[in-house]
Order: structure tokens, then C-alpha cells, then sequence
């Protein structure tokens, strides 16, 4: 809306090529075309015929008795991208495959003077997350800049997490298929952090030139950093699919690899057997498939083993590689010039990310011992919903984490029913005191005494011979007619599974 | 033919001495308004409103009256990067008559010419931020602020210079121009906000929107001899002002009068759902606050507790200026209220600890200008030097060394020793304006330490001219409300230079401070805040 005209335009002409003239100017938005001095590394690579050649036949062969002596170490960086309704800081939608920057605004175009406000989801995603990979979560969080010019980068920083993440020290446990020769995993999860996706640079076929698409800049994303310790190019697909899974399970990404929903760089170094040091290390890029990151480490593990065995290891050299898939092996994309500075510092137009204490309430409830799912479900569920209706924090509500694990073990063992748990509930978050104490004072237990439900039962028929006749003679649906009025005889307290046991046997025992 | 204008006490003349007689305007008098007006003296605002809607004038014949002044006055004073174009300003103008006389609801700031410092976006109308960079630059929407004041009927008349992105002290780090100060043609008028204070001053506007970081609305409305407002960080949106230092940043207010500027802030206020660092708090109704200097008591600040902030009446302060806020405090004494001095020992401290703040977030939010998607672009055929020609040519030398400043500042192996230290500084800075604030109502200082200096003079000598931020700086590194007003005069010029009192309140407590400026504005005697510019803007 703001800024229709100069977006409309883009619409109709998403991307004009203008060979001719590099830069070209529509209605104040400007298209940047580029030459790019990063696409040419490839070729560089070819040009200097490879030492290694680990696809024949003959070299893999005794490669493979090499590497035993070898032990490759392997970590892993995710990028999962949320799937928000609206962007991480803006209110425009994302959908893969838009034309080029059509679900762009002046916040994720960056221009002057807009600011971003969170969207509140991308912090539930990624608590969610973290929890899901049994974190610690950190209630005081921030976001920070990570500062760098490139094209896709609009704002010249990424609002990123730097020194406290939203979640840190998990893991993931997990069991090798079978055919991969089986075993338990757990790999070590080091951080789970917050950030905007970049945009994309379109780079065109033959002309020395690239643009710029906005659509993706400022998407949401989790950053998945695992602890090194994967072995195998099999462990680290293994690794990935689980995180693929879990995203899924929870519902904050469609995990898509092909579209670059989840996206894994991983980092490769080897070390001889028994060596405590790591090696150099290789961060390989561009693996869109769980197959290619095998693939990829298993080449890279080769490679740079042939390098070790040979006495070359000098040419073990930190860089980042990019994992071709026509020719089924890595080369150079770039090669690191010492560590780069971002100059990270906290972004100040964004408060502090203050996880509300309802995080500690679930840990304290679950930590004394109650049933996971459930606890989730009542605190997600009724008490959200008492807390939104009555305008309270977690903090202010009357029922403590020690009493919400009574009752939910007061139904989960049948003491009472879910239908009274819930009518004692809003006592408890409203007035406190105890789940014992109430259902002592409301003589709220459960019955669960089949001589008592059958007496129930006996009186009910007994009461409305009508309906009796009516069941006998077909009408079995009033069956939930005769269940109510025991229920309502009994004040709520019989045991349904139980009541509605005998009340069958009897219906039918007498015709 | 040099006659002067008078001071606009009742907005008695907006007195356009042109060259054609028949275009002075003679407005109106507070005799002839019955409303608001009359209880609360001095607001052009609401004298506006009391004569647009008894009908004693149209608010074209109004607009038309400030844009001959405007026009007159504009090439001496240059105050302006951007006029709006007279028919549309007419036209808005226009269409507020004709509600007036179908009977229909107007706006409370209907009628009201509103300048905008020229890093506030203003849709399809320029906004460069006083950078090459922004040349031509057009944004497709309003700051926040700005949509505020158009949908109360208020008319934005022009862009107002500015120093590069709000970085200078006085509209010399401009890349298109310097402004004069209307009190004398060879002075600076202050800045950054140089351009929004000569505005207001010259009256070739009402009020106008600032921006201050360090100190930009306050030491310029001081230069000039107008009220600037500087709102409590969070209370105004930041949305749609170009950011230098994103956690110092406001947008503040200018006006002939303490109401006015009161107003103003009124209309600006509040929680905005684009800025996430926007106050929820509610707004208070400034205005209630103003009365009428006939209804006042003789002690009406009775019991107020003043501070006086020893610090900033020490030395390195112009002895003019001292003597002017000691008579500022002895009047305020005489209103009833108990002055004492108060240290702030942290104060000095805050001047070197807000240019690495200031700096290493400028360096950040700087970024943006790059060439790629907005604004003036190098012409290049790779990269890297599509960046460098852009920035080299697009940003001014002041610009430059803060990005550069500000870089290092947060480089790896300094950020501790430099960031970080910076931030403790502003949390002690915090600390210790809060406990003053807690044994004081308010806190008085100079908003200076000299009045206007001379164009040219502090080019060269970049560290006197940050030294001149001193009386401002730590009050945004403390987030605080801080209003400056007229309060006298020094030696200089035609007619002598004006001198700014700065009163400094409480988080939120804008109120008090709009109170007290109003009551000491009231009851300040003998003084005349027009500067002497005849209608060609040119000294009496």
C-alpha cells in the first residue's frame, strides 16, 4: 500500500534485461546489475587438473584401507526457514516461486527510515524448536547486527543473535537405518538462533551480470549449529533428516531441501587416528538433498585423506567448497581471507527478546514430574486462555507448577475425571490452594466402585422404563441418553470407561 | 520602510510587509478571539484555529500570508531544501475553507503550516537527509509523525535543511546548503536541525518537526530564539526518520511558544505499531496544562523543586549565557520555586561515551546507502567499487569520519575497550540523572554554551564544535524529556543573540516540563523573540 506505485511497477516488469545499460532506474526503484567476481571460481578450479582423482577404481581401492587410519570430524550449520505467515520484521507474505519482488515493503527493501517490529511467531518457532531439541532456552535474549555489504543484504546488516542465542546445549538422538549398519546416535546441538534470510542474486547465463530479488529478504530463519560430532557422511544425512522431521513434526517449516527451506553447509576436517587436534577445516556448500551431503563428505573425506597420506596436507587449506552435483565432487568457492569481522552489536531498534515465564512454569511442571504432552496441553490450552481472558501473566495466576502435576496425575490415575479437572482448574487459578483439598472439600472423587455405578445404573433404567422399551426395541441410541443420567446422578464422578461398560451389560443382559 | 515585526504575543500581526502593500496580512488580535486562544496566550495554533473557525480569516488567506513570508524571507535565511509547490499547499488550504463553511468537522491543526527537517520521509515529496546520497530521493510513504499531523489537518510546507543525516551543530555539514540565523545573517542557525529552528524563527511557518539525537532540535531552537521540544525516547514513533543513532533518535518539536510546541507533540505522540521501541503509554492532553498568564497566581510554581545543574555553569561556559540562566533561575525563584544547585558527576563523561554511540550506530545504519536499490549510484561495472564511488561521492566529510569513528569503534579487539565502555558510561549517566531527578522536580541548564557562532568559525576545529554538544548529550543518553526555551539574550548581532534555558523532567513527564516553560514563558518580561527581519529578510 505504501508504496504502491513504485512496487506495481516491478510487478508488471519483474525483470527487465537491459543489456546495454547496467543500472536502469524505474519509478525511484533501482535494478543493480553486477558483475560478480564470485562465480568464476569454478572455473578456476578446472583449469588446475585436480591431483585427486578418487573415482577410479584402482585409487579408491587402496584409499579405502588409507582411511581407516583416518578419522573424519563433521559439524553442521541449518538453515531452517519459517514458515510464517508474514516475514520476521515486516507484514509481507512469502511464497516460493513469486516473481521477482513482488512481496517486498520499505522495511525489507530497507529504505530510509523504516524499522522492523517482530513478528511474536518466530520467537514461539523457535522456542518450540529448541525445546523439541532439549535446549536450554535463554529468557533474556536480544538480536544483534551482523554487518556486511552485498546486494541481497538491503539494510547493509543481517538482524541476527550473536552472544546469547534463544537456545543453546541440545541434542539430538536418533538410530542409524539398518543397512547403514544400524546404532544409536546423539549428536550435540551447540546453538539455536534467530535470524532474516538474505534476498537472492538472480546471476544471469552469459552476460556479466546479476540482480537482485527482494521476495526472500527478511523471511524468518533458525539457525542450527550442531557440535562436531559426526563421523560419517551417512551420520550427517542421518542428522539432517531427523532435523527435517522434527521441523515438520512441529509444524514451523516444510523442511523442503529443493527450495531452500532447510538448508545444511557442512564443515569437514580428518585427523589420524587418535589424534586429539582437529584439522583444517572445509565448510561445503550447495547440498540440496540428504544423498548429495553424503555424498559430498564421503568425496570430501577422500579427498583431503589422499592429500594427508601424500604429505600434502598444506593443501588442506580453509575455504569454502561448493558441492557439485553433475560432477559428483566439491570445488572451491571461496577462499577464506583470515576471519571476517561483522562488527556485531546489539540492534537497537528492537527490544530485548523476554521470554514470558510461561517457559520456566512448563519447565518447573515437568521437571516435577508430569506427563509432557499433557502438561503442554493444559498450559497451552485452558490456562493460556484464563491467563488472555483475565489479563494475567503466568506470574500472576493462583495455581502453582506443584498443583497443575497433581491434577493432572489426579486424572491421568483416575482420581478424578478430565470433565472435573477442568471445573477444579479455574478454581485453582483463581482462588490457589490444593487439588487434594478440593476434591475432599467438593467430595469430587472419582467413583470408580462398579457395585456403586451398577446401583446407578439399576436406578436409572428403573426410572425410565420408556426409553427402556424404546432401546429394546432398537433405539440403541439412547444409550448416551441413559450414560447422561448416570453421569448426572453420580454429579459428574463416575468413571465413564466404567459407567459405560455396565451400563451396556445391563441394557442388553435383560432382553 | 525597515519596520520589524512585531512579537506575535496574540499573534496580533503575522506582519507581511511586502512589496505590495495589499498582500500584508493583519491578522488578528487576541480581542477579537473568544475561545481557547484567549485563555492560553501565545499559541499560533490555536489563535489559527479560533480565526479559521469564527471565520475572521481563511486559511488560504492564512497559507498565503505565510508563503509571501516564505518567499521574502527564504534567500537569506535558506532554511528550506524543499518547498511544496504553492498551488497544492493553496488547494489543501482551499479544501479546509470549504469544510468551514459546509459546517464540517475540521482537523485541530487544520490550516497549520508545518516545515519537516529533511530526514523525516515525506511521501512523494524529497527527503535526502541533507545527503548527496538522497538526491532526488522520493519515499513512497510518511513517517509516522507526519501522517499524524496531515490526517489533523496540519499542511506540510517544505523540507528544512539540516546537517548531513543529523550529524553537525550547525547546517554546515549540509551538502546543499547553509542556513543563516534569522538574528543575524552571519551566524549560524544551529543544528541539525538548523533549517526546522530558522523556520519557526523567521516565521516562515508555524511549527516545524526536528530531529534530535544529541541535541539537534534544543541547541538550535537556543541559536534561534524559538521553544524546541525534546520528547522522552519511545514517546514518538521513529517510523520514517532516517536513522543516525537508532537508541538516541526523537523527533521533536518547534514553535514560537511552549503550547505550541506542547501541541504539537500531542499530535505526534503515542504508541506506533511500526516502531517496536514506541511507547504504549498513554498521552496525556499537554494542553490542559497551559493557563492563561492573566488567571495565574503570583507564586504559581510554589514548592517546585529546581536543580541546577552545577556541571553545566561551570567554566568553558560563555559568561553571557551564565549570567541569562542565572536570571532564568532567579525568576523561576521568583514564580515560587526552591532552586538549589545539583552535581552530576558522570556529566562530563557523557560527551565522549555519546560519540562512540552515536558513531558505532551511525556506521551501522549508514549501510543502506549503497547504491544498489535507491538514491544517487556510481556508475561502475563491478562491485567493490560500485560501494566505494557511491559512498565516496554520496556522503559528506562529516559523514565519512563518524562511519569511520564508529567502525572501529565496534571492530573485533576494540568493541569492549570502546562499545561497551560507552554503554556503561550511559548507564551511569542514567543512574545519576535518576537520582537527581528524584530530589528534583525539574533540572535546569544552559542549552548551549554560547549563543550562535559565526558561519565558518568551528568548520575546521571538529572537537569545539562536538564540545558545544555538552549541555545537550546527556539527556538523550538518558532518554529524557528536555524542553529549551528563550529565556535572554548576549551581545551580538543587530540586536543581541539568543539564549536558550533547557528544562530536563522526568521520563514521561513531558507535562511538567510544557508547565513550567509555559508559566516562565508567560511571566518572562521585557523580552522580544522575533528576530528583527523585515519582510524582504533583511535586518532593520
Amino acid at each position: 500500500m505504501m508504496a504502491s506505485t513504485l512496487f506495481r511497477t516491478i510487478q508488471i516488469h519483474p525483470f527487465l534485461l537491459y543489456p546495454t545499460t547496467l543500472f536502469r532506474r524505474r519509478n525511484g526503484a533501482l535494478y543493480c546489475t553486477m558483475k560478480s567476481t564470485q562465480t568464476q571460481t569454478a572455473t578456476q578450479e578446472k583449469q588446475q587438473p585436480s591431483k585427486v582423482k578418487v573415482s577410479q577404481h584402482t585409487q579408491s581401492k587402496t584409499l579405502d584401507k588409507i582411511k581407516r587410519d583416518y578419522e573424519a570430524v563433521i559439524g553442521i550449520e541449518t538453515h531452517v526457514q519459517l514458515s510464517t505467515l508474514t516475514k520476521a520484521f515486516c507484514s509481507c507474505p512469502y511464497n516460493y516461486g513469486s516473481q521477482p519482488n513482488t512481496s517486498i515493503c520499505p522495511i525489507c527493501m530497507g529504505l530510509p527510515g523504516a524499522l522492523p517490529v517482530l513478528n511474536s511467531k518466530v520467537i514461539e518457532f523457535a522456542v518450540k524448536l529448541g525445546l523439541a531439541l532439549n535446549c536450554k532456552l535463554s529468557l533474556n535474549s536480544k538480536f544483534d547486527r551482523k554487518q556486511y555489504f552485498y546486494p541481497d543484504l538491503p539494510k547493509g546488516y543481517q538482524i541476527s543473535q550473536f552472544d546469547i542465542p534463544i537456545a543453546t546445549g541440545g541434542y539430538i538422538d536418533l538410530d542409524l537405518p539398518l543397512e547403514f549398519g544400524g546404532g544409536h546416535r546423539k549428536f550435540g546441538i551447540t546453538r539455536v538462533h534467530m535470524e532474516e534470510d538474505a534476498g537472492k542474486l538472480l546471476h544471469s547465463g552469459n552476460e556479466d551480470y546479476s540482480q537482485v530479488d527482494l521476495n526472500r529478504a527478511g523471511v524468518p530463519l533458525l539457525e542450527i549449529v550442531s557440535e562436531p560430532d559426526m563421523r560419517t557422511g551417512i551420520e550427517a544425512a542421518e542428522y539432517a533428516a531427523e532435523l527435517q522431521r522434527v521441523v515438520r513434526y512441529l509444524g514451523i517449516s516444510n523442511g523442503n531441501m529443493q527450495e531452500g527451506s532447510l538448508r545444511c553447509d557442512v564443515n569437514v576436517s580428518i585427523r589420524p587416528v587418535g589424534q586429539l587436534e582437529f584439522g583444517t577445516k572445509v565448510e561445503i556448500k550447495n547440498l540440496n538433498s540428504f544423498s548429495s551431503i553424503n555424498r559430498a563428505i564421503d568425496f570430501e573425506i577422500s579427498r583431503q585423506v589422499l592429500f594427508h597420506s601424500q604429505g600434502q596436507s598444506d593443501q588442506i587449506v580453509q575455504e569454502t567448497r561448493l558441492w557439485e552435483e553433475g560432477a559428483q565432487k566439491t570445488v572451491t568457492m571461496r577462499k577464506k581471507e583470515g576471519l571476517s569481522d561483522y562488527r556485531y552489536f546489539p540492534e537497537p531498534d528492537l527490544p530485548e527478546v523476554i521470554l514470558s515465564q510461561v517457559a520456566e512454569y512448563f519447565d518447573a511442571t515437568i521437571s516435577s514430574g508430569a506427563d509432557i504432552k499433557l502438561a503442554a496441553n493444559w498450559i497451552m490450552g485452558d490456562i493460556a486462555a484464563y491467563m488472555k481472558n483475565e489479563k494475567l501473566s503466568i506470574n500472576e495466576i493462583k495455581l502453582t507448577p506443584q498443583e497443575l502435576v497433581e491434577l493432572i496425575a489426579s486424572i491421568k490415575g483416575g482420581t478424578i475425571s478430565g470433565k472435573i479437572g477442568k471445573e477444579i482448574l479455574f478454581e485453582l487459578l483463581a482462588k490457589g490452594g490444593t487439588v487434594k483439598g478440593l476434591i475432599e472439600e467438593k467430595d469430587l472423587v472419582q467413583i470408580a466402585d462398579p457395585i456403586e455405578i451398577g446401583k446407578m445404573v439399576d436406578k436409572v433404567l428403573s426410572e425410565n422404563p420408556k426409553q427402556l422399551g424404546q432401546y429394546r426395541g432398537g433405539k440403541t441410541k439412547l444409550q448416551g441418553f441413559f450414560a447422561g443420567q448416570v453421569m448426572k446422578l453420580s454429579k459428574g464422578k463416575a468413571n465413564p470407561g466404567l459407567l459405560n461398560k455396565i451400563l451396556l451389560e445391563k441394557l442388553n443382559a435383560e432382553s | 520602510m525597515l519596520s520589524t515585526i512585531q512579537p506575535p504575543r496574540c499573534l496580533s500581526r503575522i506582519a507581511v510587509r511586502g512589496r505590495t502593500k495589499s498582500r500584508s496580512l493583519h491578522i488578528l488580535s487576541s480581542a477579537q478571539s473568544v475561545t481557547s486562544a484567549s485563555l492560553i496566550d501565545h499559541s499560533q495554533i490555536l489563535s489559527i484555529r479560533d480565526s479559521l473557525l469564527s471565520r475572521h480569516l481563511s486559511a488560504v488567506q492564512l497559507t498565503h500570508s505565510y508563503l509571501d513570508r516564505l518567499k521574502q524571507t527564504e534567500p537569506q535565511i535558506k532554511s528550506f531544501l524543499h518547498v511544496s509547490d504553492p498551488d497544492k499547499v493553496l488547494k489543501q488550504a482551499h479544501e479546509i475553507d470549504e469544510k468551514i463553511k459546509r459546517n464540517e468537522e475540521v482537523g485541530p491543526l487544520a490550516g497549520v503550516l508545518v516545515a519537516v527537517k529533511d530526514n523525516i520521509c515525506t511521501a512523494d515529496m524529497p527527503s535526502t537527509g541533507g545527503s548527496r546520497i538522497l538526491e532526488g530521493y522520493r519515499p513512497p510513504f510518511d513517517a509516522t509523525a507526519v501522517k499524524r499531523l496531515k490526517n489533523l489537518g496540519a499542511i506540510v510546507v517544505g523540507k528544512t535543511n539540516l546537517d548531513e543525516f543529523g550529524m553537525g551543530s550547525t547546517t554546515e555539514a549540509s551538502a546543499f546548503k547553509v542556513t543563516a540565523n534569522p538574528w543575524d545573517l552571519s551566524r549560524v542557525p544551529g543544528g541539525s536541525s538548523g533549517g526546522s529552528a530558522a523556520a519557526v524563527s523567521a516565521r516562515q511557518c508555524v511549527v516545524s518537526l526536528g530531529s534530535d539525537t544529541g541535541g539537534s532540535v534544543r541547541q538550535p531552537a537556543s541559536f534561534c530564539g524559538v521553544v524546541g521540544l525534546k520528547p522522552t525516547y519511545g514517546r514518538v514513533s521513529r517510523f520514517g526518520l532516517m536513522a543516525y543513532a537508532s537508541s538516541l533518535d526523537v523527533i521533536g518539536c518547534l514553535g514560537s511558544s511552549v503550547a505550541d510546541t506542547g501541541i504539537l507533540l500531542h499530535a505526534i505522540s503515542g504508541h506506533d505499531t511500526l516502531d517496536a521501541t514506541s511507547s504504549k503509554r498513554e498521552v496525556p492532553d499537554f494542553t490542559s496544562q497551559f493557563t492563561s498568564a492573566s488567571s495565574l497566581e503570583s507564586r504559581p510554581l510554589e514548592g517546585l523543586r529546581v536543580g541546577l545543574i552545577r556541571e553545566t555553569v561551570d567554566g568553558g561556559v560563555d559568561s553571557g549565557v551564565k549570567s541569562a540562566i542565572q536570571s532564568a533561575a532567579a525568576h523561576l525563584e521568583q514564580l515560587g520555586c526552591i532552586l538549589k544547585e545539583v552535581s552530576l558527576p558522570s556529566f562530563s563523561l557523557g560527551l565522549p561515551a555519546y560519540y562512540i554511540l552515536a558513531s558505532s550506530e551511525s556506521s551501522s545504519n549508514l549501510s543502506r546507502y549503497d547504491g544498489v536499490r535507491y538514491g544517487s549510484q556510481a556508475s561502475s561495472d563491478e562491485l567493490n567499487s560500485l560501494y566505494k564511488e557511491s559512498r565516496a561521492k554520496g556522503f559528506g566529510p562529516e559523514v565519512k569520519m563518524r562511519i569511520l569513528m564508529g567502525t572501529y569503534a565496534l571492530s573485533a579487539g576494540y568493541y569492549d575497550a570502546y562499545y561497551k565502555r560507552a554503554q556503561q558510561v550511559r548507564t551511569i549517566i542514567r543512574k545519576s540523572f535518576k537520582a537527581a531527578l528524584d530530589e528534583n522536580d525539574i533540572l535546569i541548564s544552559p542549552a548551549a554554551p554560547s549563543a550562535a557562532y559565526k558561519i565558518g568559525e568551528k568548520k575546521n576545529d571538529p572537537l569545539a564544535m562536538y564540545a558545544g554538544d555538552i549541555m545537550t548529550v546527556n539527556v538523550n543518553m538518558a532518554g529524557l524529556p528536555a524542553l529549551v526555551l528563550p529565556c535572554g539574550f548576549v551581545e551580538g548581532g543587530a540586536v543581541g543573540l539568543p539564549v536558550g534555558l533547557q528544562i530536563i523532567g522526568a521520563a514521561f513527564d513531558e507535562e511538567k516540563l510544557l508547565k513550567v516553560g509555559h508559566i516562565f514563558e508567560q511571566t518572562l518580561q521585557g523580552y522580544n523573540f522575533v528576530p528583527p527581519l523585515d519582510a524582504d529578510g533583511v535586518f532593520a
